[in-house]
């Protein structure tokens, strides 16, 4: 659900980070020389940031694409893109402030991002209900997709939800239907749609933004047909312990490796040392490289063929023996 | 004169024998309790005579309840599943469906008659892991979408699943995307699909295919909704509310066209497809 809470296993980056504030600090306050000492540790944390994002485990991924550090959909608005308006509602329910949408421009540009938004603080993980849409939202994400259709403006999506919410109030008006509906329109939009999976991509929710074009993952986000707690507590009736936790995610093959080696996705967008959340300003820029790539890739097609190729790229996906 | 006579009394059978029916004919419902014999509950399509409870019933069943005598002939027989994942234990549960509920997977793909019309019809059948939906599944239903397109045949799926197959994790779910893609071809070339949903329909197959027909029928009582029960009595901590998520509370909330019992939904199923492809109305049906 995001949380700012230091991860166990980023604890050591921590400790070491400390102690260079705490020397920086000495060095400030008494005109000492400290360069020789900052140097090597620098060099040290650097070098431990590397080995441990680089053996992270799958559940562990998990953790670090829900941490409340990483950038959200709203952040890139800020870093990738100028020009942002918010449009607000699905004209039929209310607003629904778990997707954020509107148009902006990339490289001057214009283009309509739609994305799950999670909040950091208690007030506003409330307001963004966890980053988990009611109907309305996906009703809201779709409306926008139309308006950017009918302008001729590509959709560029960020995904960043555990899932659709479930609750009373979800299911009244229709989740199935809402998801659904977006699945089937967003297979024949007659404008590119490019999908990034930023943190966390869970099921239903998660999908009914990412039928796309281009589907790109950030280096440790994941993208799941059910949340790994969930796995575990069905299969193992043990959704808790951190051993079965492991397990499942490391069965469900959900990290972006993952999914690029299933063809699930398109590309990986790396992210510095240490993750997206060490450094808000590398990540973004990797993903503004990206978008503006492959949207100029993707404006050579006609409407049509767009929208041709598009289906075959589904109709393709899932294995089996025949 | 007696414009009656009594007649010898005849030494009646003792009732006890009369009704000696041995113990394993007898069924009872599980929803009422009533009990009666199997072929009763048979001959009334497994729905209960007494509360008219709709038990689950098997792929085949449906196709044979929907489909003109003779007509039927099954699709796509030749598509297994695999294990793309390496998922733990994945081909035993595999073998083990096959073994309990034949080698279809959960979804029957057939061709036939409906009420002398042509259609292409999937069946899901739970009896097969649940019902899930994974790789076998999402691609019989598209390849009877694309048979549906070059025959402009309509489309008929019969839902009865908990959702996506976790075993296959997300190409389970990458086989909503495109299940949806091909019912939106579909839609432009104006060839109905209708979809009826049984007890149960939820997750990924409610959030896809489902909840996309040109009508959307359901058999009384079914469970449908996007998040299963139990996940939404966790969300909420307190009990849900009587009838959430059934077939009637959906219709009240204006996500089904309507509810159907199962004795008509083959006449329902030829009335909207007869109204859909502009062909005369039926005839032969008792007007109801």
């Amino acid at each position: 659900m995001g949380t700012s809470v230091t991860l166990e296993f980023e604890k050591p980056i921590v400790e070491l980070e400390k102690q260079i504030d705490e020397l920086k600090r000495l060095a400030g306050g008494q005109q000492l020389d400290v360069d020789q000492e900052i140097e090597p540790l620098q060099k040290k944390l650097a070098e431990l940031r590397d080995e441990i994002y680089k053996n992270l485990s799958p559940w562990q991924r998990v953790q670090v694409a829900r941490s409340a550090k990483r950038p959200f959909t709203l952040d890139y608005l800020q870093l990738v893109f100028t020009d942002f308006i918010e449009l607000h509602g699905d004209r039929a329910f209310r607003e629904d402030a778990a997707i954020v949408g509107g148009w902006a421009r990339l490289e001057g540009e214009t283009v309509m991002v739609i994305g799950h938004q999670r909040g950091r603080d208690t007030k506003e993980i409330l307001k963004r209900n966890f980053g988990m849409p009611h109907p309305e939202g996906y009703r809201k994400a779709l409306r926008l997709m139309k308006l950017a259709e009918k302008f001729h403006v590509p959709v560029i999506t960020f995904i960043d939800t555990m899932g659709a919410w479930a609750g009373l109030g979800a299911e009244e008006r229709g989740q199935s239907e809402a998801i659904a509906r977006n699945l089937f329109e967003m297979s024949r939009l007659e404008v590119p749609i490019i999908a990034t999976v930023i943190g966390e991509g869970g099921s239903g929710g998660a999908l009914a933004l990412g039928i796309a074009d281009r589907t790109n993952m950030l280096e440790n986000a994941v993208y799941s047909v059910i949340t790994v707690e969930g796995c575990a507590a069905i299969l193992w009736k043990d959704g808790k312990s951190q051993e079965m936790r492991e397990k499942a995610a490391a069965a469900l093959r959900i990290t972006a490796q993952d999914l690029l080696e299933l063809r699930v996705i398109d590309e990986i967008i790396p992210e510095p040392p240490g993750g997206a959340h060490a450094n808000h300003e590398t990540t973004a820029q990797a993903v503004h490289d990206t978008l503006a790539r492959q949207i100029e890739e993707l404006r050579r097609y006609k409407p049509d063929k767009l929208v041709r190729r598009r289906r075959e790229k589904f109709l393709r996906m899932g294995q089996f023996l025949e | 004169m007696a414009w009656w006579k009594k007649s010898e009394k005849k030494a009646r059978q003792p009732r006890r024998e009369r009704l000696e029916i041995p113990a394993d004919v007898w069924e009872k419902c599980e929803a009422c309790g009533h009990t009666d014999i199997r072929e009763k509950f048979e001959r009334n399509l497994n729905v209960c005579p007494n509360c008219d409870y709709h038990r689950r019933i098997r792929a085949a069943d449906y196709c044979n309840l929907m489909l003109d005598d003779g007509s039927m002939e099954e699709l796509e027989v030749e598509l297994r599943s695999t294990d793309p994942l390496g998922f733990p234990d994945y081909p035993a549960r595999l073998k083990k469906a096959i073994t309990n509920a034949g080698d279809t997977d959960a979804l029957l793909a057939c061709t036939g008659m409906l009420d002398s019309l042509p259609v292409n019809i999937g069946v899901m059948d739970f009896a097969f892991m649940g019902g899930s939906m994974g790789s076998v599944v999402g691609e019989k239903i598209a390849r009877l979408g694309v048979r549906s397109l070059e025959r402009k045949y309509p489309l008929i799926v019969v839902s009865a699943s908990g959702g996506a197959r976790m075993q296959e994790g997300v190409l389970s779910l990458m086989q909503m995307g495109k299940v949806s893609a091909v019912l939106a071809q579909l839609a432009e070339r104006r060839i109905p699909y209708i979809s009826i949903l049984t007890n149960p329909t939820t997750g990924g197959v409610s959030a896809s295919y489902a909840m996309l027909g040109d009508a959307i029928i359901a058999e009384p009582g079914a469970v449908i909704g996007f998040a299963g029960p139990r996940v939404i009595k966790q969300t909420l901590g307190q009990d849900l509310p009587e009838g959430f998520q059934t077939s009637e509370f959906l219709l009240d909330h204006g996500m089904l066209d309507s509810v159907v019992h199962r004795r008509n939904l083959k006449r329902t199923v030829s009335q909207l497809l007869r109204h859909m492809s502009g062909r005369p109305a039926a005839t032969g049906w008792a007007a109801s």
